[in-house]
């Protein structure tokens, strides 16, 4: 489990590889909230590597969202495959994201 | 983590001969989880369960019953240990997550995160995923603690 960032053009894309669960959600919100106080405002969360994702994950991933807008910043979400896609659609936080297919369309979609 | 598992073990009385049960006794450690989730998978891919039901339902739910009894039911005391009981055949899987802590109403739990209202809170959604993803969730005092006792029927 890990979380690789990179930077593509002005967007801060964090790959997620592995599981984003209760034992390392809070690596994932310290590392963009990192970020986020170094002033970078366009992120992506990239999940082509990702295994599953628990409600604590949710949580964080709700808990990033609203920071980031709070700072004026926009969050993209891409890659969920079909399992991922499910999970989001039967928390209906798949209307609270704006998720991309691709890591280029999010990409373009800033 | 301390692991017995007992091959062609009957499930329910009366169950079926090519039932596994695996039990395991954990310490009281999110970091834990991941491998119990593992082990767990690979007794049901044995058994044929399929791709989704290993990666969404069984290792959500899995996740939410252990971070549950590690943080809640056993207050996230080191301390403490979580007993794991997962009896699989070709039929369904049955676990039961029990944790050393004072136990809960499980209809008492009733928050629905998809609501407007809730759908951008931070928490709030282990429940409501254990329930949509597995066929039974339940729950009843056990010897230690409260227990909670997950089905999957395969698919």
């Amino acid at each position: 489990m890990s979380f690789a960032i990179t930077k593509e053009a002005e967007v801060v894309v964090v790959d997620v590889e592995g599981q984003l669960i209760v034992g390392n959600r809070q690596e994932l919100k310290q590392k963009v909230l990192d970020e986020l106080e170094r002033g970078e405002k366009k992120f992506l969360i990239d999940f082509s590597q990702t295994g599953y994702i628990d409600s604590s994950g949710l949580g964080v991933l709700v808990s990033l969202s609203k920071k980031i807008r709070e700072q004026g910043g926009e969050l993209r979400l891409a890659n969920l495959n079909d399992d991922l896609k499910t999970l989001f659609e039967l928390t209906k936080l798949d209307t609270l994201f704006q998720i991309a297919d691709t890591r280029e369309r999010a990409l373009e979609s800033f | 983590m301390t692991e017995r598992s007992e091959p062609g073990v009957n499930l329910h009385g009366g169950g079926r001969d090519d039932a596994r049960v695996i039990e395991l006794e954990i310490p009281s450690d999110v970091q834990e989880i991941e491998k119990v989730v593992e082990l767990v998978q690979r007794e049901c891919a044995l058994m044929k369960f399929g791709a989704r039901q290993l990666m969404l339902n069984l290792a959500v739910a899995l996740t939410e019953a252990l971070s549950n009894a590690i943080l809640r039911g056993n207050n996230d005391d080191p301390a403490k240990h979580v007993y794991v009981t997962a009896r699989v055949d070709s039929v369904r899987l049955v676990l039961e997550v029990m944790d050393e802590g004072g136990g809960f109403d499980l209809d008492q739990c009733t928050l629905d995160p998809t609501t407007p209202d809730n759908v951008d809170r931070e928490d709030g959604r282990g429940l409501f995923l254990m329930r949509q993803l597995m066929d039974r969730v339940e729950r009843f005092d056990g010897e230690r603690g409260n227990v909670v006792r997950l089905t999957l029927n395969r698919q």
